[in-house]
């Protein structure tokens, strides 16, 4: 029956041409005046080739010059860009996490990357909430499809590349893609991928899979999503191939062509990303990511579902008055806190001043004491003194005493006269 | 495929010039595949679409209705009551049906609005039709803020609203003037002179002419609206309609035999009238119109432009301060009369 429509149509049919089987080509024909954009974001190491790759894909020299190894942290760089083919205006965002994976501590690696993601569906909520909105002109700047850029080790993922995919898998639209592949054999690229599928299924990673639901693509699209992930080589320099120019990349050993099909997979690539699902990739982001984000940041602001009979407040306002109570609440217990940590401080500080006084006091009962020792020592050693001098000065005397009498008497006398002495 | 057009394309320098700046590439990357498929989507999905009939009763609207869509998609011929009867007050009655023309699937609803043009006292006889549109508007705001929402929300919304003109042959009467005047502020309106198989070639353009006098004077904007033109281009299609309108049709399910071949028309005594030759009338124009060439357009202005401005009104109830911050008009604010 027909797809989505309400209950109580009934199936009537035509007796002639009504016409109205130009309304897909109207739809189009309005979606050609507007234009369209896309938005990728290309996540991975420094020096994986993401920049050739999207080269390489869209046909042109998109502009920026390598980018150096000594990143404090993760920024994320976006640049516009609008291409046409035939008659169709394309806006193709590519946002490059640059400085990704060249830290020594890569624990916050993921975390610029959802702030940005976050922050493109935080601006369409804005837009969508407003009361005075343009939608339809508004520059869609969400991320349609991620590709992430695996390091073409052969072994297995990075558990850099485990967390941040498991962070943004509810967020975007994963497309896991082995760089570089030409550095890898065949055969060890057979088992990479075994490998690198079952740890993603084994951690719970959801990556993007290709819609099996319209027949028209239902097998290509099946077909691919065994495939995955893809194995691309890219390479903007031509080689003469035959009587062709084709783009490859030339070794002593032997030529990589980019679009061969049993060389890489960059034409899988190129065909599931742009010429078969782009469109696809739109709507899962706008009907399932953007719808998540959406509901999760209303619940935290508090707010819920109301019955069908009351008005609709005017969303904005309230969104704006509850981020603000939000905001009150976060001041509010920050300025507790610093109260709190204000009030620890001047205690700590009384504390520490109490203890300081007592040592005071005790150094100065102890230099007290110490004087007092020092007196009494002194004191000692006065009237020993004394005695000393009071001894010399005997002795003195006794000698001049001798003296005379040796002067009086003769030399055994004074020995008579020690003797007795002693 | 990977085939490279550079045998047929001009010399690379020349298309850098033609294409303004570095952007450019003579190898095929797909990207216009993406029309086919937008294309693919739109047929899987479907397409809705909501149209009111008004107008006095017996000037053929369920008739025009079925000619229109090739079949019977109206009230009457659905419910087949031998007799109907004319309702005191305007009722809304509406009806749905799944068409489905080369693959392409669309859920037509026709709604019809009994009783109105039919009292001695008309006053005021549009606003039930007023508050029915403004209803389902309602509906797709409640449905569009809340939080846990509908992948593709339902859409109730009247895209359009046929106004048939008895065809008087003088000029619009009160009735019709204050009925266009307020509803082509909340809805897409296509004025139409009904059953103009009464009126001769020179009465025609003359009544044409009186009306549409009298639409600019009373300051109404049907359908296609001026100022919704998006280009020079599109103006200057619908500056050929504007100058057409309103259309003066004839509907007709009957089919009889003329020149050899099986034709939509009425038959008198004087002749047939052939309801698809532009000779005759002008349904094939009205038909164009409104399902071949502008059904698209005709939806987008409903929804970007008609429920945008409900919405903004609803959502500025309590708050008349923010409005003016958004630099919203007076006249827009005070549209919503009942």
């Amino acid at each position: 029956m027909v797809e989505g429509m309400g209950e109580g149509a009934r199936g009537v049919p035509l007796s002639g041409h009504v016409g109205f089987d130009s309304m897909p080509d109207q739809l189009v024909n309005k979606s050609v005046n507007h234009g369209f954009c896309f938005n990728i974001l290309c996540v991975g190491e420094t020096g994986l080739g993401k920049s050739t790759l999207m080269d390489t894909l869209f046909n042109t020299k998109f502009e920026g010059e390598p980018t150096q190894h000594n990143q404090p942290g993760v920024t994320l760089k976006s640049n516009t860009y609008e291409l046409q083919e035939s008659n169709v205006r394309l806006k193709l965002t590519v946002v490059n996490t640059v400085g990704f994976g060249d830290q020594i501590n890569k624990e916050d690696s993921y975390k610029s990357i959802v702030e940005f993601i976050d922050a493109q569906f935080e601006a369409y909520l804005q837009e969508e909430l407003k009361i005075k909105r343009t939608l339809h002109s508004y520059h869609d700047t969400r991320i349609h499809a991620c590709l992430y850029f695996i390091a073409p080790t052969g072994h297995s993922l990075k558990s850099l590349d485990l967390v941040t995919m498991k962070k943004l898998d509810s967020k975007v639209n994963i497309i896991p893609i082995i760089a570089k592949s030409d550095a890898i054999s065949k055969s060890e690229l057979a088992k990479f991928k075994i490998k690198i599928t079952s740890e993603l299924v084994s951690n719970g990673v959801q990556i993007y899979q290709f819609p099996t639901d319209d027949e028209s693509v239902a097998e290509i699209n099946s077909t691919m999503n065994s495939h995955l992930p893809f194995a691309v080589v890219g390479s903007t320099e031509e080689v003469k191939i035959g009587n062709k120019m084709v783009k490859a990349r030339q070794y002593p050993w032997g030529t990589v062509q980019v679009e061969n099909e049993t060389h890489c997979d960059f034409v899988k690539l190129r065909e599931m990303l742009i010429r078969v699902n782009m469109e696809d990739l739109r709507e899962q982001t706008h009907t399932r990511h953007y719808e998540l984000y959406r509901r999760c940041k209303l619940e935290e602001m508090g707010f819920k579902d109301t019955d069908p009979d009351s008005k609709p407040f005017s969303l904005q306002e309230t969104y704006e008055a509850k981020r603000n109570e939000f905001m009150g609440e976060l001041q509010k217990k920050e300025e507790e806190m610093r109260q709190m940590f204000v009030q620890r401080v001047k205690e700590k500080e009384a504390e520490l001043k109490e203890a300081e006084k007592e040592l005071h006091e005790k150094f100065d009962r102890l230099k007290k004491l110490h004087q007092d020792e020092k007196k009494k020592l002194e004191e000692k050693k006065k009237s020993l003194d004394d005695e000393v001098n009071t001894f010399k000065q005997k002795k003195t005397a006794a000698e001049l005493l001798q003296n005379q009498a040796q002067q009086a008497g003769g030399s055994t006398t004074l020995k008579r006269d020690k003797e007795r002495k002693n | 495929s990977t085939d490279s057009f550079s045998s047929e394309l001009p010399a690379p320098e020349e298309l850098l010039e033609k294409a303004g700046g570095p952007m450019l590439d003579f190898s095929y990357v797909g990207i216009d595949a993406i029309l086919e498929q937008m294309r693919r989507k739109a047929m899987k999905q479907g397409f809705e679409l909501n149209i009111m009939v008004v107008g006095q009763s017996g000037l053929g609207k369920s008739t025009l209705m079925n000619t229109l869509f090739k079949s019977k998609v109206s009230r009457k011929s659905v419910l087949a009551t031998a007799q109907e009867k004319i309702p005191k007050t305007v009722e809304i009655k509406s009806i749905s049906h799944d068409i489905e023309e080369k693959g392409v699937r669309m859920k037509l609803t026709v709604i019809d609005t009994p009783g109105f043009g039919d009292q001695i006292n008309n006053e005021n006889c549009w606003q039930p039709i007023m508050k029915f549109i403004n209803d389902q508007y309602e509906a797709y705001l409640q449905e569009e803020i809340n939080i846990n929402r509908k992948k593709r929300i339902p859409d109730s919304r009247v895209h359009c609203c046929i106004y048939f003109i008895p065809p008087t042959g003088h000029c619009l009467r009160p009735l019709d003037v204050e009925f266009m005047r307020r509803l082509s502020k909340v809805v897409n309106i296509v004025p139409v002179i009904a059953k103009a198989d009464t009126l001769t070639l020179e009465e025609r353009d003359f009544f044409k002419k009186k009306i549409r006098e009298e639409l600019r004077a009373n300051g109404i904007d049907v359908y296609p609206q001026k100022e919704f033109d998006e280009d020079a281009e599109d103006r200057m299609i619908n500056e050929k309609i504007r100058e057409m309108i309103p259309f003066a049709v004839v509907g007709s399910d009957q089919e009889y035999q003329v020149n050899g071949r099986r034709l939509l028309g009425r038959k008198t005594k004087w002749g047939t009238i052939e309801v698809e030759n532009i000779a005759h009338c002008e349904f094939a124009y009205l038909r164009d119109l409104l399902i071949r060439t502008h059904m698209q357009n005709i939806k987008d202005i409903t929804s970007s432009i008609h429920y945008e401005m409900y919405r903004v009104r609803r959502l500025n109830e309590n708050n008349t301060m923010v409005a003016h911050a958004n630099g919203i008009p007076e006249h827009h604010l005070t549209a919503h009369e009942m």
